[in-house]
């Protein structure tokens, strides 16, 4: 039972970190159409950028409380990622808006290996340790463990999750978005500016995957220019799994995401007596995928839009 | 005048494909190779044309079958299975040397099938949905690909499978150098002229394939999918079999790829591999025979050129930057200014009949 427990935890964590990084996604997809593939790019500069402020302010400012110099590492990622995002969407995605569908998707595939090349040139291609500045003993919970890094992480997913609901119900940045993405020529007639409302979108979606990026960073150890790949092709999936374009979709996929992961990922050697092992667990997101596609076209909280010409 | 002018365009073009490798093979063979792998990513990329150029479905694992071709050949024609399997062995007294003519339909036919297979429930998706459902499958194939070592040993894991036997038909085997009239011809040399024939024959194919009553219904299902049923047509059978299609083009390109290497590993058939072909179809001129071969060409052969390239660069940058790392940096600004340009592609097809184009949304 307590390792199930267990199970759920870890799977919770993950999938808050997948939930971050598919709302940026989702939330450009919504407005925009397009596969934004360098998106698990920016939330790898956002963690190396962190991992470097870290480093700085522990050689600068020795006996700087953890939390405060995580804090700070947290909001200039935050910047770097914003800013870049911002570049990003005015260079390699705006130009094409009014292009045949595949041309920004094979920017934004490009996109991502220069992001991946350049960060390998900025921050050199090994793995870096990232420290810990959390206390490490972790707390006990009927048996199964958490980390005060996980906690931060829920906490910290709650929280940004609460500030963009608020931010795209009860705003007037959040009305036109949602306008946008409903009809962005008859939003445009209305008064909304698509342009400015693309930007916010692509800031938006940045602040959240360098959140993403510091608290996965901070929860493995390790940071490296390929490490946006994996998890982004997962939040990618949380997406379309939960109804790509829809915010709560892209929330619940990613959760459940994470939960079959990690119970996955424990239970398929008993289950299977030993055949088959924990290595098939990035596959098992894939294969659900696979599954509820079939039986829901849309995803799970997708609406079923009617066929028309 | 103007026949006349193709006739000649066309002859100066196939003498000069002909004799292509032996300029090359001067320069040392690791050229051939270039140009060698550069015709298999033609092959790959017309297969993949048919699925996104022709039938307007977004294909992101399509490397999947070039995977499954490979390792069709490679386990066929290598002595792991024997090494393995005591009871293969036994079967196959002298090692597993399955011939071509046996490998290369069973390798078609099962990445076709495969393609089929990922086709089928896929057909009600659209778009990226299907985009990523691809994706996934691309994914599922390279880690069973990866840890099908254990229990039992079928794939042999990371480490891959080598000594795969390369090709040989009508006594002639392509591992070895052929002497002509005193002149010697590489092995490399040798795959380039079965390369270059099997690239002629798809492109005969996807011609006709393109004017035919089939094509013309999937080019008919990727403008609308409603109106083309509304049309008579079928829309379900004709998808599965541009996947199958795609998918079988794949397969061959994968066993040639695996005897031309005599290695194949799972990590030849990562997702950035499909990207790259995504990237070459829609880069040439997604749809376009002659763009599609330009962006295979373009972005097989220019990497591998830039190798050679990115060595006087370095030393400018006084050896900090690692050549493969230009190269990559290079690749990359590449695909992001070719599309910024000309967002239809380097050679997109001439537009007819889309009068209603800018009426979309």
């Amino acid at each position: 039972m307590d390792i199930f427990l267990q199970q759920i935890i870890n799977g919770l964590v993950l999938g808050s970190m997948y939930a971050l990084i598919a709302l940026g996604y989702t939330m450009v997809y919504g407005i925009i159409n397009l596969i934004n593939f360098a998106h698990g790019e920016v939330m790898m500069v956002g963690a190396l950028t962190s991992w470097t402020i870290i480093g700085l302010m522990q050689e600068s400012m020795p006996g700087t409380p953890g939390y405060l110099i995580l804090i700070i590492a947290l909001v200039i990622a935050c910047i770097v990622a914003a800013s870049l995002n911002f570049v990003i969407e005015k260079v390699a995605y705006r130009p094409l808006r009014n292009s045949p569908k595949l041309a920004p998707l094979i920017t934004a595939i490009g996109m991502s290996i220069l992001l991946q090349t350049l960060a390998m040139i900025i921050w050199k291609p090994n793995y870096k340790s990232y420290p810990t500045l959390l206390p490490s003993t972790p707390f006990n919970i009927g048996g199964a463990v958490i980390t005060p890094t996980q906690v931060m992480i829920l906490g910290f997913t709650a929280v940004s999750l609460a500030v963009l609901m608020w931010l795209v119900n009860y705003t007037k940045l959040g009305r036109a978005m949602r306008a946008t993405a409903e009809n962005p020529r008859v939003a445009g007639l209305m008064g909304v500016k698509p342009d400015v409302v693309i930007s916010a979108t692509f800031i938006i979606g940045a602040v959240l995957a360098a959140i993403a990026g510091v608290m996965y960073a901070s929860n493995y150890g390790t940071a490296q220019h390929a490490m946006g790949f994996l998890p982004g092709l997962k939040a990618f999936t949380a997406a379309v799994f939960g109804g790509i374009g829809n915010l709560g979709g892209a929330v619940v996929g990613a959760i459940l995401l994470g939960l079959i992961e990690s119970i996955g990922a424990g239970y398929i050697g008993e289950l299977t007596g030993g055949v088959l092992g924990s290595h098939y667990s990035d596959i098992f997101a894939f294969i659900v995928l696979i599954i509820v596609l079939t039986l829901r076209p849309s995803g799970l909280l997708g609406e079923r839009v009617a066929d028309r010409a | 005048m103007k026949q006349q002018q193709k006739i000649v365009a066309f002859l100066i073009a196939s003498v000069g494909l002909l004799i292509l490798p032996l300029i090359l093979q001067q320069f040392g063979n690791a050229w051939v190779r270039i140009a060698d792998m550069a015709l298999l990513y033609v092959l790959l990329s017309l297969g993949l044309n048919i699925v996104v150029g022709y039938a307007g479905l977004l294909d992101l694992g399509y490397v999947a079958f070039f995977a499954i071709g490979a390792y069709m050949f490679g386990l066929m024609a290598s002595p792991h299975l024997t090494d393995t399997f005591p009871m293969i062995a036994a079967m196959f007294p002298n090692g597993m040397h399955t011939p071509l003519w046996l490998v290369l339909p069973l390798a078609a036919g099962l990445a076709g099938v495969f393609g089929i297979l990922l086709g089928a429930p896929t057909l009600r998706l659209r778009g990226d949905y299907l985009a990523i459902v691809t994706l996934g499958f691309g994914e599922i194939i390279r880690v069973f690909l990866n840890n099908l070592d254990h229990p039992v040993n079928i794939t042999n894991g990371p480490k891959g499978v080598s000594q795969i036997d390369s090709l040989h038909f009508f006594g002639l085997d392509l591992g070895k150098k052929l002497a002509v009239g005193g002149f010697e011809l590489a092995s490399v040399s040798l795959y380039y002229y079965l390369f270059l024939i099997l690239v002629i024959f798809s492109i005969i194919i996807c011609h006709r394939l393109e004017l035919s009553r089939v094509g013309r219904a999937w080019m008919a299902i990727r403008e609308d999918e409603i109106a083309a049923k509304a049309m008579g047509i079928n829309t379900r059978n004709l998808k599965l079999l541009a996947f199958g299609m795609g998918a079988t083009f794949g397969g061959v390109s994968g066993a040639m790829f695996a005897a031309f290497q005599g290695f194949i590993s799972p990590e030849s058939f990562s997702l950035m591999e499909s990207v790259m072909i995504v990237a070459m179809v829609v880069l040439g001129g997604v749809g376009h025979l002659p763009g599609v071969i330009l962006g295979a060409v373009l972005l097989s052969a220019l990497p591998e050129v830039l190798r050679y390239v990115a060595g006087p660069l370095q030393a400018i940058t006084g050896g900090r930057l690692d050549a493969s790392i230009l190269r990559q940096l290079l690749i990359a600004l590449a695909m992001i200014s070719i599309m910024l340009m000309r967002p239809r592609g380097l050679w997109p097809s001439p537009e007819h009949g889309k009068s209603l184009q800018n009426v979309k949304n």
